[in-house]
């Protein structure tokens, strides 16, 4: 009983599928250059500073040319080693850090959306959380829990929090009334609804939340760092020791390459949310 | 008159012949909105029924109250089972689901199995017309195709009692009238009894077998009408004389109601 007229034909829709595909592409293109013009000219901009700090202040230390920077940080004999493993020590502790928040964070924000009083009892203070500075908090952080792993996986969590919690809680509640009714009149159960109503739909904010917490959580380790310095502390104290011993190439490598694991863990997230919920939902 | 919860799904069709029965009843809202007034209204075995009338008269209130979402303030309703199909006026579907998965739902929930589930959802989505969109995202159907399946998931309820809430309310006319008649097609065929709510006067003289009209707030009923046309309806009496005239009284009951 379907009529045709009314029913896009599955051939009509493969073929703007394709031309959807090319357009895209083209514009992923277009999209593309402009980013790498602009790399190419804070490149440029850099070789400059570095010329006048070291021609004309006599102070190369203090912004070094580009290319001794990735010298340093790929070639160096005894840098590039320790810089790899410091790497590692640093996206071990964002990582821990960023999953101790994903699960507290999503198991705060549930919590919350069960009962409206229970948002109200608990919301202030994931807020107050959020408004604490960490760093009033280190000293006390340092002695209560030492000053190894444990303390920089304590403050990274701290940091990536509230994103997690306020993104899903966020989430949770945004399955409009009638779809609650929609569950409501088949007697399903407030878990059953939680699980196949609102954790579904919760999942692009939740992903969105991910992402920040994620950027957040590398910030978080590399604080730690600062503070919490023995066992095996990571990009932080490179970034340190390297400033103090006037190793300006050092300094340079050690800071771009903590950006760069923000950016990785940025990307990395911002592709997973879209491989999972992509299909449904349209980050734009 | 009504049935306990425990026999969901499995309410023997009972030889009363009346479905859903309001007698007096009023709702107000905590808030102290009056939405109805002294309601009498009953819908049996058979029976197509529409309500018409103006927006905000309280008419998806009764849908609310038939359905068990709401509780009336004053007067009984009883509604004789709990085979009840709801359709809203959006299509409520989950966005994540695709077409099979969505008009599976109401199934799910109820804790059928997998298997007779499948079967239940391949033969409502054959009905309404959207076989090969088995897989499909809501997001890549039309809106009339998004009202199908929904239609679809109320019907994997097998209900007794229809309520629809002005489900084509947002369609295009076109859209709209094909809709209608394949309601009709499902009417006939399914013999489910149906409360349809509507601001459409021509829609409601069309679809049902008697049409109920209400005034503005509080919503009371100001008329009723049968319509006398046989089932199956054929479209074009759309266009005959008879259906005009209906359509004018109708109008004319629903202008009075709030002059």
């Amino acid at each position: 009983m379907a009529d045709i007229a009314e029913l896009p034909t599955q051939r009509a829709s493969r073929a703007s599928r394709q031309a959807r595909i090319g357009r895209a592409y083209a514009r992923r293109g277009a999209q593309l250059w402009p980013p790498v013009v602009v790399f190419f000219l804070l490149v440029g901009l850099w070789y400059l500073v570095a010329w006048y700090y070291d021609k004309v202040q006599g102070l190369a230390f203090l912004v070094p040319y580009p290319h001794l920077v990735i010298t340093k940080g790929v070639a160096d004999p005894f840098f590039a080693p320790q810089l790899l493993a410091d790497l590692g020590n640093s996206t071990q502790v964002a990582l821990t850090g960023l999953a101790f928040a994903i699960v507290i964070g999503i198991g705060w924000a549930t919590l919350m959306s069960l009962a409206k009083w229970v948002e109200r009892s608990l919301y202030p203070y994931a807020v107050i959380l959020q408004c604490i500075p960490i760093l009033a908090l280190v000293p006390l952080i340092g002695a209560l829990f030492g000053y190894e792993f444990l303390s920089r996986v304590i403050v990274t969590t701290m940091i990536s929090l509230f994103p997690m919690v306020s993104n899903t809680l966020f989430g949770l509640q945004s399955a409009d009334r009638a779809q609650r009714e929609l569950f409501q009149l088949q007697g399903a159960s407030r878990l059953t609804t939680l699980r196949k109503l609102q954790f579904p739909a919760a999942m692009p904010s939740i992903f969105l939340g991910l992402r920040n917490a994620a950027g957040l959580s590398v910030i978080g380790a590399i604080v730690g760092d600062q503070f919490f310095q023995r066992g095996t502390p990571g990009l932080g104290v490179l970034i340190q020791v390297a400033t103090s011993r006037v190793n300006g190439p050092g300094t340079f490598a050690a800071i771009i390459t903590a950006s760069l694991l923000g950016v990785a863990v940025f990307l990395f997230f911002g592709w997973l949310a879209r491989a999972v919920v992509g299909k449904w939902y349209d980050f734009g | 008159m009504s049935v306990t919860a425990s026999a969901r799904r499995s309410t023997p069709v009972s030889s009363d012949s009346t479905l859903l029965d309001f007698r007096n009843v009023a709702m107000q809202f905590p808030n102290g909105t009056v939405a109805l007034t002294g309601v009498d209204l009953t819908v049996n075995r058979g029976e197509f029924v529409t309500v018409v009338g103006p927006s905000g008269c309280g008419k998806s209130t009764l849908l609310r109250i038939a359905s068990g979402l709401e509780t009336a303030s004053e007067g009984t309703a009883s509604v004789a089972t709990n085979r009840i199909g709801y359709v809203f006026q959006d299509a409520t579907l989950l966005p994540w689901r695709t077409v099979t998965d969505n008009v599976e739902l109401l199934a799910e929930l109820n804790g059928v199995k997998a298997k007779a589930r499948a079967a239940l959802a391949q033969e409502a989505i054959d009905l309404v017309g959207l076989t090969g969109f088995e897989k499909n995202l809501p997001k890549e159907l039309s809106g009339g195709m998004k009202m199908r399946t929904s239609l679809a998931r109320s019907l994997t309820l097998e209900p007794e009692l229809f309520l629809f809430d002005e489900p084509f309310g947002a369609l295009d006319e076109i859209t709209r009238e094909r809709l209608n008649d394949e309601l009709l097609k499902l009417f006939v065929e399914k013999q489910f009894a149906g409360l349809f709510i509507t601001h459409s006067v021509s829609e409601a003289v069309y679809l049902s077998t008697k049409v109920i009209v209400m005034s503005g707030r509080p919503g009371s009923i100001v008329g009723a009408f049968d319509v006398p046309f046989a089932m199956p309806r054929d479209p074009d009496i759309r266009f005959t004389a008879e259906f005009a005239e209906l359509v004018g009284e109708v109008s004319h009951a629903l202008r009075g109601g709030h002059r």
